[in-house]
Parts: C-alpha cells; structure tokens; sequence
C-alpha cells in the first residue's frame, strides 16, 4: 500500500487542507507522498519536506501551472500515479474539481469527501446533505478518494525529512486559460481554519448588520460566515457560505445568528465542538443541534455580547 | 449551436431520508421524486442561451428507469427541445455515468455540455468532470456566470476563496452552482406541449459498455444525534458558560 497525497497549495505554502489529507493518508499507512504541481512554489516544496508523515515530496514546477487549472494537474498526477494504491486530495473545490479527472483516466470510481477510514477499501461518506452515512467499499485497483477535512485533525508540519524529487512537466494543452480571480481579503482567519466562527443568517436584515459580527470576531478572533439565505439575499459574498453547498466547517465553537438551521446549513457545521445559537423564534430548529441557546433579538444580544467579552 | 443536459432524477430535496430497517440502503419507497435542483440551473441556463439566440437546440438526457421519463418530460416543459432517455432499472456509478455520455455526445454532437456540479442523493460531484476527462475537453465547474464569445466561454466558478474567470474552448463541459440562475416555473400550456415533443428510448445494452459497480455500499446509517443542549437567560449566562465551562473564549 502506497498513498499520493495531492497538494493543494498557493505557490506559497500549502493549505491547511493538504495536512487533513495527510493524516487520513497516514490512517491507510505509512508509506506516504506528495504531489505539489504548481509555478515558483520551491518554498511549498520545503515547506512540505518538512512534514514527518511525508517520505517523498515530488514538486512539478513549471509556468503553465501556476493556476493549476484542472486540465494541466491531472496530465501530471495521472503520469506518476502508476505506483500508488490510493490517490488523496480534500474535498474542497479544489479536490472536488480536480479529482474524478484523475478518477475517470485511471477508470477508477471515485469515493467523494469520506469522514473514515476503516480500512483500506473501506470509507464512511455523508449522502444525502448529511442525512445518512454511508459505508462504501471500494473494488477498485487504485482508489482514488476526497477527504472531508474536518473530519480529521492535521498532520504536525515539522520534524520530517522527506526527500524533494523534481519531475517533468508535460505540455498545457491549451484549453482552458485563467482570466481572473477575485479573492476575498480579510485579517481574520479562514473559514475552514478558524478555530471560532461566528454566522449569520437572514435574521440580520443586512449586510450592514454584520459589522455586529465583525466587532465580536475581531475581539475573539474569530472568522465569520453566513447561511446561504444571507447569502442569497445578498448581505455577504458567496465565500462565506456554511452549510452543504458551501463551505463544511468544524471549530471548537460555532455561534450562529439569526440562523433558523435548516438542513442545509447544519449539514456544513453540526460536527462543531459547542454550538451557541442566537435566535428570536424559540422553535427554530437551529436549537435542537445547540449546546447553548439564546432566545433573545440579535439586534439587543450583539451588542452586549460584545461589551461581556 | 447544440446544447447536451444531463439531468437526474433523485429524491425530492424537501424529503427527509431514513435508510430501511436492515440499514442496507436508504429507504426510497413512497418518496417523492423530483429533478435534481442543480440540473434544474443547467436546464434553465441552456434555455435562457436558447432564448437569446446563442444556442439553436436544447437536447435534454438522462441514464436511469423508465420512471425518469417524468424528470425529462420537466425539462421539456421547461424549455428543452427534445429528450432522451438512457434506460436501464440498475443504479449506476458517475463513472458507468459519464461513458454513456460520452457516447450520446458522440452521437449528438453537442458544443455545450451543461450539468448540475452535484446530484443531491450521493453528493459525488464527479460526473461533469469526469465526462470532461474522457472526451478530452475543458471544463468549467461550479459556474455562477457562463458568457460564450464564438467558440470560447468566459465562465466565473464559484471557488472557496472567492471567484475563478476562466476562458475555456468549446465544446466544453460546464457545471452549475447555485448562483447561476434562478429556475422558471414550467406553465400549464409549455407542459401541454412538452408532452408533444420528441422523447427517445435507448436500451443502456446498446450502448455496450461496462457498467459494472467498482463500489458496495455496505451499510447506511442515520449519523449520530447531537445531544440537546441547554437554553440560557441572557447574555451573560452565555458569555459565563463559554468562558468558564467549556473555556472556548
């Protein structure tokens, strides 16, 4: 048994992602790599030596893969896939869009964002929004899998001495070609990261609101995300949606506003350490996953909130 | 310009599932079916280029029962050209999926793939891209704009920092996410006609390929509950709790 891990990174350093995966790697054993396809990214390639599950770090450096677009990555990851078991990535969108490529080439039938591992054919998977948990086992030669990060804890960055191996890059073929990219930027951690976050929902009427949010997250430390009827409704881009379309998300505490908690959103934070739930209807359903409610306006609970902590 | 869609039928998104008492499976029987609302977009979206002269012809598809004729029937009273119907009663893979789409694009030939990014059933998220791998053509996932230029299409992806442009060459796949559009409702006289239109059967045995599962599925269970929690009286009940209980701020 031999995993390939595929990096996901920024040219800079990697993404808290890419140590989830690892450790679910290490879960199948121990004999674990890296794959890092991107342009200018030898700090990552260091970076990532330095990981002690890691035995070997292959880095593909070349221009054409600075975007890493879909096409180009799977080219590279299916040409040095030969001697592995098990091909990894997480199941954010970069894994999601990058993955059932490198699936269909090898004619494997991928296993999408699993919580488990039970052993090596066999994995635990969400379906239906989170409803039902599956186990599925894989009869396939090489299994090529996304994990769901917050399933499991990331590997420890230090203390490896894995070997950097250089390979050859293969020619774009030219059929998609990156335009642009807005992304968000913001001094508080990422969603995915974040060891608080705090939410809002319609119930905050505006976007304006949020700055109530914003005071408390910056005081905590905290990230700040949305439902995806906030979302809808405009108040905040896209990128801070939680729930099942969105972003899944597990912080040691998860405070939502003026969210109602319809199966969607609870689908993307249910497995947060402490819930608190702030809400002026005292039966919506937000309150049944809650460790702490509040039934109380957000509009007066905010802003003490903030002055208490 | 010829626009394929993809749908699938699954259940209805409003249904709460349970598995059967044996946890074999999920429990389908007496729920309520529907179009998954992802290929609801991807209908909607080759409809609306359709409408504005960009695309001539809207061919709708779909791999499943004969029961599924029903979904198809949807995307016909919604604005599709004509249908097919891949029949086959077995569940298959996105894998067995995406090669029986390759042969129906073949077939038709189309300049524009557009799916749903996921079924709300399995949550795979696999199919679009790997019909993409085996034709050999670009795609563009998890779109929230789609603007074709000739034989090129700027499409914005919805990416978890924020959005991706790319420019990709036709044909090529795209998939839907949520923000791409919001979906018509069909009316009584377009589903009247839509019952008129084109509608072909193809046997997947026709089609000779390989649609054996790689994948079992085990078991299916409901995940553990959440312990209800407690209600607090105020503010500072909370701020207590949080600081000096659990000790997360």
């Amino acid at each position: 048994m031999r995993v390939l891990v595929i990096a996901e990174h920024d040219n800079a350093a990697l993404k808290p992602s890419t140590l989830n995966t690892i450790s679910a790697a290490k879960k199948l054993t121990d004999d674990v790599d890296l794959i890092i396809c991107g342009f200018d990214c030898d700090n990552v390639a260091t970076e990532a030596a330095g990981i002690d599950a890691l035995k070997n770090v292959h880095i593909c450096n070349s221009e054409h893969l600075k975007y890493q677009l879909s096409e180009d990555v799977t080219q590279i990851v299916v040409s040095n896939a030969k001697n592995y078991s098990h091909l990894l990535a997480p199941a954010t969108t970069f894994g999601k869009n990058l993955m059932p490529r490198i699936s269909a080439l090898l004619d494997a039938q991928q296993i999408s964002d699993i919580i488990e591992v039970i052993d090596e054919c066999t994995f635990k998977r969400p379906i239906y929004a989170g409803s039902c948990i599956a186990t599925v086992k894989s009869n396939d030669e090489i299994k090529v899998i996304t994990i769901r990060a917050t399933a499991f804890d990331p590997c420890a960055n230090e203390g490896g001495n894995a070997e950097i191996i250089n390979i050859d890059p293969i020619d774009s073929k030219g059929q998609s070609e990156f335009v642009s990219e807005e992304l968000a930027k913001s001094d508080r951690p990422e969603l995915t990261a974040a060891d608080i976050i705090i939410s809002g929902g319609r119930g905050m009427q505006s976007g304006d609101n949020f700055h109530l949010l914003e005071t408390i997250a910056d005081k905590l430390g905290a990230a700040v995300g949305a439902s995806r009827a906030a979302v809808d409704a405009g108040f905040v881009p896209n990128d801070y949606q939680v729930g099942q379309t969105g972003k899944i998300v597990a912080p040691n505490l998860y405070i939502a506003v003026g969210i109602s908690g319809a199966i969607q959103h609870l689908a993307g934070m249910k497995d947060s350490k402490i819930i608190v739930a702030i809400n002026k209807d005292e039966d919506a359903p937000i309150f049944q996953v809650a460790d702490y409610g509040l039934v109380d306006d957000l509009f007066t609970a905010l802003p003490e909130l903030a002055e208490q902590i | 310009m010829k626009a394929l869609v993809p749908i699938k039928r699954v259940v209805d998104y409003n249904v709460k599932v349970r598995p059967l008492s044996d946890n074999s499976n999920v429990d389908l029987n007496n729920v309520k079916m529907s179009i998954n609302p992802f290929c609801e977009i991807a209908v909607e979206e080759a409809v609306r280029l359709k409408e504005a002269g960009i695309i001539n012809e809207v061919v709708a598809v779909t791999v499943g029962s004969s029961a599924s004729q029903e979904q198809l029937r949807t995307a016909l009273a919604l604005g599709c050209d004509r249908a097919i119907l891949v029949e086959t009663d077995n569940d298959l893979e996105p894998l067995s999926i995406a090669k029986i789409l390759v042969k129906i694009h073949e077939k038709e030939s189309s300049d524009l793939i557009i799916l749903g990014k996921q079924a709300i059933d399995g949550d795979n998220n696999q199919t679009g891209q790997m019909l993409s791998a085996l034709l050999d053509i670009p795609q563009a996932t998890f779109a929230s704009k789609l603007e074709i230029n000739g034989d090129n299409a700027n499409v914005t992806r919805e990416i978890d920092g924020g959005l991706q442009t790319i420019n990709v060459k036709l044909p090529a796949i795209i998939t839907t996410d949520l923000r791409l559009n919001e979906p018509r409702y069909a009316s009584l006289p377009n589903i009247m006609k839509a019952k008129k239109k084109e509608l072909d059967i193809i046997n997947v045995s026709d089609l000779g390929i390989d649609i054996a599962k790689r994948v079992e599925t085990l078991s299916v269970e409901i995940p553990p509950e959440r312990d209800a929690g407690i209600k607090v009286e105020s503010v500072s009940d909370l701020v207590d709790k949080l600081k000096n209980e659990e000790k997360v701020i």
